[in-house]
């Protein structure tokens, strides 16, 4: 096993540029799983990037939050003014695993893994992020949601780097993240769903309900039209539309989509109860 | 076989070793340092057996890569007053002694830091050590028991 550990991000992306096998590694939340028995796993070369502090701190701007390509969960439930504009990334955050993952798990490393299972991407891709790629050739910008092609694939080119995310400061008239697990801890989504609305519009995100986090434009659609849904039912058109659920370890297709069908009819609900 | 060196401080004190790069800092630590206090359950991240402090905070040193302590700082459950354990005992919070390593670290890293609680409860940030004997109450209630006890102790000094 070969390992690298560079001191600046300029020598990570010389790394990364000189060998497109290497294998960028943060936090070590998903890389290091049954790490002893993933024999073929040590074989690869490693850039390590813990070195690289300046990619650590969120920051704030007149218009943004910018989280860093080495952000942590922890680093945001920390941040008080996270809490208060930002809320669902606090809740995914304090979802995604305890103390022990929030600790050292990175927002960048949440997308690049592409679990279709994530908690942390679709929080941000509801608040509209934009990932920031960074490589000797330059910088490149892409929506988090065109970011995902299939499932695991994703625009990321192997010498790129996640240096950080963007994500819009809006007003928000309704937020809510809601994760479907085996349990309330330690698990991981048998059914995800982020939804916002702002000036920008509805956004509804789902999870583990097709081969990547997506937006389901579909039942955006039919929210933007601002007639209230009469029934779980009424939604499963639309939900049909946009998600393609499989049966595995966790769950099954049908009872993704009924639970799906049922969080966002209730949590509409809540929407409309409240504008009433 | 390559070999690296790493330097951190452990419990306090310096270290320096040669290392294999792929080891875990929970196999340094068990296999190398010989601090078999600290277990490892899943692998995974899940269960919180291997519980250590880096830089202060509760990890998984399943999942840490020798590599990245480097300059850092670590704090096993050997760097802990005994004492610590003391309430998980009265509170029939230990059995079979998993996870009780990793449990007492986490509690004590709450106890250090009670503005959390303003924020989270006890059970949430107890959530990632999962124990299979006693069930959570009694855990809850240990750390309940130990935050009174370290409370009255801070008015009396």
């Amino acid at each position: 096993m070969n390992v690298m550990s560079p001191g600046s991000v300029r020598e990570a992306l010389d790394l990364l540029a000189s060998d497109g096998a290497a294998v960028p590694i943060a936090g070590g939340t998903d890389l290091l799983v049954h790490w002893p028995v993933r024999v073929e796993a040590h074989e690869r070369t490693y850039v390590d990037l813990s070195r690289l502090d300046s990619l650590r701190p969120l920051r704030w701007t007149a218009d943004e939050l910018l989280l860093g390509g080495l952000t942590t969960y922890w680093d945001v439930i920390r941040d008080d003014r996270a809490s208060q504009e930002f809320p669902l990334l606090v809740d995914a955050a304090r979802q995604v695993g305890a103390i022990q993952i929030q600790a050292r798990g990175t927002w960048a490393g949440n997308i690049v893994n592409a679990s279709p299972a994530a908690d942390g991407v679709p929080v941000l891709m509801a608040y509209d992020a934009v990932v920031v790629l960074e490589s000797r050739r330059g910088r490149e910008e892409v929506p988090l949601d065109r970011f995902y092609s299939g499932y695991k694939e994703m625009k990321r080119r192997p010498d790129q780097l996640v240096v950080g995310i963007r994500l819009p400061r809006r007003r928000y008239s309704y937020q809510v993240f809601e994760k479907v697990g085996a349990r309330r801890a330690q698990a991981i989504a048998k059914v995800g769903l982020a939804i916002t609305r702002s000036g920008a519009g509805w956004r509804v995100v789902a999870a583990s309900v097709a081969p990547t986090i997506r937006r389901c434009p579909a039942v955006e659609r039919l929210l933007e039209t601002g007639t209230p849904i009469a029934s779980p039912e009424a939604l499963r058109p639309a939900i049909a539309q946009d998600v393609a659920p499989i049966d595995d370890i966790r769950s099954s297709a049908q009872y993704r989509t009924h639970v799906m069908a049922q969080v966002l009819y209730h949590d509409l609900g809540d929407f409309w109860g409240k504008r009433a | 076989m390559t070999t690296l060196t790493v330097t951190f401080t452990l419990n306090g004190k310096p270290v320096s070793l040669r290392v294999d790069p792929a080891a875990r800092l929970l196999d340094t630590l068990r296999y190398q340092l010989a601090l078999t206090g600290t277990k490892e359950g899943c692998g995974e991240g899940e269960c919180g057996a291997c519980t250590v402090y880096l830089d202060g905070l509760p990890v998984n040193s399943c999942l840490i890569p020798i590599y990245q302590v480097r300059g850092h700082r670590v704090e096993t459950i050997e760097s802990l007053d005994p004492g610590a354990l003391e309430p998980f005992e009265r509170c029939g919070a230990t059995q079979c002694g998993a996870c009780t390593p990793g449990v007492v670290m986490t509690a004590w890293w709450i106890r250090e830091h009670v503005d959390l609680l303003r924020t989270h409860s006890i059970r949430e940030l107890m959530a990632g050590n999962l124990c299979r004997c006693t069930g959570y109450d009694g855990i809850v209630e240990s750390v309940a028991e130990a935050l009174r006890e370290s409370a009255s102790r801070k008015r009396e000094a």
